[in-house]
């Protein structure tokens, strides 16, 4: 039986998916892209291969996605991320759907229709603001493990507002509040709810929300604020970080399903 | 992926840069030989200019130099620590800081730079940001800054509209005589708006090639074959050198040359050029099969209204006619006819930083369009010359998922 493999070097992480002939995923691999996006690519693949228990020539194709797309040496192809989040989050989903991914440095909205089709996209502006690399600072900002976020969040009795649209203004704005004496969880997810109001503005949205990326997988609590902000339906797919990495490996099985 | 991803020269470019040399070596000299200079914004009455015997110079075209050769970036600040926020016009700031460092790419033809103005003279249909500019070197150099203050968001042209910036063109003919020691002679007006026409419909010919599939030239060809469009209208030398281009882009239909190996798309550019990236741009449409054929920029120094049987009438009605200065219902309506004419399958919007007076999908144009005409659109987040204010990765991944959506028919 053949095997197909998908790579997102993203800008914060590597994620891997292997999946079978059915788009079944078997194994998956995630590790920080680094500064050798080769060697992370590498690394994720001799991962999930052991993981999955199956031998390199096994793998009867591979796509790469992601900004590293271009740096993965035995991909067979390569397309945007943009592509293979929403391919990945079809296979899920199959109905007309808005994907919102929120990646370590920016985020997507993309529309499909009701057969997958793309009919438009829109990423972030030039700025860290909505994305990743927001609650990094925050985090930083706050002395807070990033992981303990979301658990912090999810213990908030109080809504707190930052408005600020640039990540250094909103670090200051949580300054005040610090010394304002408010709960560090209700400006925790005051913080998370500021992510969901950037994404809120980049564009309309047309059917159930569909969340994808490693930021949503990291803190769950999101699809709650985003169900909230927008009145709409979420999903959440199995393995969110991971949807990219699908996608990849989706087109690398239909190219080779074409290529038959 | 296109077998080639080399951008197709022109043989007639080498004569561009020769008419070009010859252009900014007079504009050099003249000073030194008791020529007289008047800077001009991109749509002002440079026919005017030209007929008194002015030596033309267009500060936007050094704009456009300084973004192109990446000064840019590091010349605005210079712009910004003397009251020139980063928010406003690039090209303005990149000048200022040019004019502040005595740095110019002119310098780089071994020539001294860009001539003192004896007088500055804008139009505002453009935005109030060329004035502002203007005003700068006339406080600086104390010399006189003139200008035409054109309506905007103009809708259908009418006569009122017509004689009220004719009527200022005319206004300025009493100063500018002064200052260049001589009448205007109205043959020789004449003469000049019949060879800014011509040149006008011979840049329009050449645009017009683009129809083609595939096309022979691309937006970014464009903007370097406009150079002489852009500084050398109304003069006989403009004219003879795109009846040369336009004969070789004759050629290239004739026998089915594209532009772009393998044309797989088309697509229409609105907004300025990000002069910085032109290159970069250019190489990814080519290695995707895009032909960006077609743009409002290029099409901006197309006026077909002039008249030498009516010289000022018609200089006003030009330039008040341009995509800039026009409705959001007549921009749409223009944009809706070039995606017919050009054959294009979406529509590229660069929404630059500092010129919000050609980023046109502030206002929900990209969304009324593809409503309309059922074509995708892309907005790129950049600038003219501001390249801090462009990502590289998230415009690459950007126009790469463009161009997969658009190959999904």
């Amino acid at each position: 039986m053949d095997y197909f493999c998908g790579i997102d070097i993203g800008a914060s992480a590597a994620k891997l998916v292997v999946i079978d002939r059915s788009g079944r995923s078997l194994a998956k691999a995630t590790r920080r892209s680094g500064v050798d996006y080769a060697q992370a690519a590498e690394g994720c693949l001799e991962e999930a291969l052991a993981a999955a228990g199956l031998a390199p020539h096994e793998i009867a194709g591979s796509l790469s996605t992601g900004y590293g797309r271009d740096n993965v040496p035995w991909a067979g192809g390569k397309m945007t991320e943009i592509a293979c989040h929403g391919k990945g989050a079809y296979f899920h989903f199959r109905r007309k759907m808005t994907i919102i991914d929120i990646g370590a440095q920016d985020s997507k909205v993309i529309h499909l229709d009701a057969e997958g089709r793309r009919t438009s996209f829109q990423m972030n502006r030039k700025c860290a603001a909505g994305t990743g690399a927001f609650l990094e600072e925050i985090a930083y900002r706050l002395d807070l493990p990033l992981a303990a976020l979301n658990g912090l969040a999810e213990r908030s009795t109080k809504e707190i507002a930052l408005g600020s649209f640039c990540t250094v203004f909103a670090a200051t704005e949580i300054l005040g509040k610090i010394r304002a004496g408010e709960k560090i969880e209700d400006i925790v997810k005051g913080a998370l709810r500021s992510v969901v109001k950037r994404i809120l503005e980049m564009d309309t949205v047309d059917g159930p929300l569909v969340l994808t990326g490693g930021v949503v997988a990291h803190n769950p609590i999101l699809a709650a604020l985003v169900a909230g902000s927008f009145g709409q339906e979420v999903l959440v797919p199995p393995e969110p970080q991971h949807v990219g990495a699908l996608g990849a490996a989706l087109f690398a099985l239909e190219k080779a399903e074409k290529g038959r | 992926m296109s077998s080639s991803t080399e951008r197709k020269d022109f043989d007639a470019t080498r004569k561009m840069r020769a008419v070009m040399g010859k252009y900014f070596t007079e504009l050099c000299q003249g000073p030194a030989e008791g020529k007289k200079t008047a800077w001009c914004t991109s749509v002002g009455p440079a026919e005017l200019l030209r007929a008194l015997g002015f030596n033309v110079y267009f500060p936007e075209n050094h704009g456009a130099m300084l973004g192109a050769t990446r000064m840019a970036t590091d010349l605005i600040p210079l712009a910004n620590a003397r009251g020139f926020s980063p928010d406003i016009c690039s090209y303005l700031t990149s000048d200022v800081g040019s004019y502040l460092k005595g740095e110019s790419p002119i310098q780089k033809m071994n020539l001294p730079g860009p001539p003192k103005a004896d007088v500055l003279v804008y139009n505002t249909n453009q935005c109030r940001d060329v004035k502002d500019w203007f005003q700068f070197y006339g406080r600086e150099w104390k010399v006189p800054c003139l200008g035409i203050h054109t309506p905007r968001a103009i809708g259908e042209m009418d006569g009122a509209l017509v004689d009220y910036v004719a009527g200022q063109i005319e206004a300025l003919v009493e100063p500018l005589e002064q200052i260049a020691g001589t009448k205007l002679d109205r043959g020789r007006l004449k003469q000049v708006v019949g060879l800014s026409r011509q040149c006008t419909l011979l840049w329009k010919g050449v645009l017009e090639t683009a129809a083609h599939v595939p096309s022979p030239i691309t937006f970014f060809d464009g903007t370097i074959q406009m150079g002489p469009a852009v500084v050398l209208r109304g003069h006989s030398d403009a004219v003879d050198y795109y009846n040369l281009l336009l004969t070789e882009l004759n050629q290239r239909v004739a026998q089915g040359i594209g532009a772009v190996e393998g044309e797989k798309l088309r697509v229409y550019w609105e907004g300025m050029p990000i002069w910085g990236k032109l290159k970069d741009l250019s190489t990814q449409m080519l290695q995707l099969g895009i032909g960006v054929v077609a743009s409002t920029y290029c099409n901006s120094w197309i006026f077909e209204a002039l008249d030498p049987a009516d010289p000022f009438r018609s200089m006003a009605r030009a330039y008040s006619s341009i995509f800039i200065c026009r409705s959001e219902d007549w921009k749409e309506r223009y944009i809706a006819e070039m995606v017919a004419r050009f054959r294009v399958d979406g529509i590229v919007y660069h929404d630059a930083k500092t010129c919000p007076n050609n980023s046109n999908n502030r206002y929900g144009m990209p969304q009324r369009l593809q409503e309309k005409l059922g074509k995708p659109y892309l907005v790129v987040n950049g600038d003219l010359n501001d390249l801090r204010l462009y990502s590289e990765e998230q415009t690459r991944t950007k126009i790469e998922a463009f161009a997969e959506q658009l190959a999904q028919g």
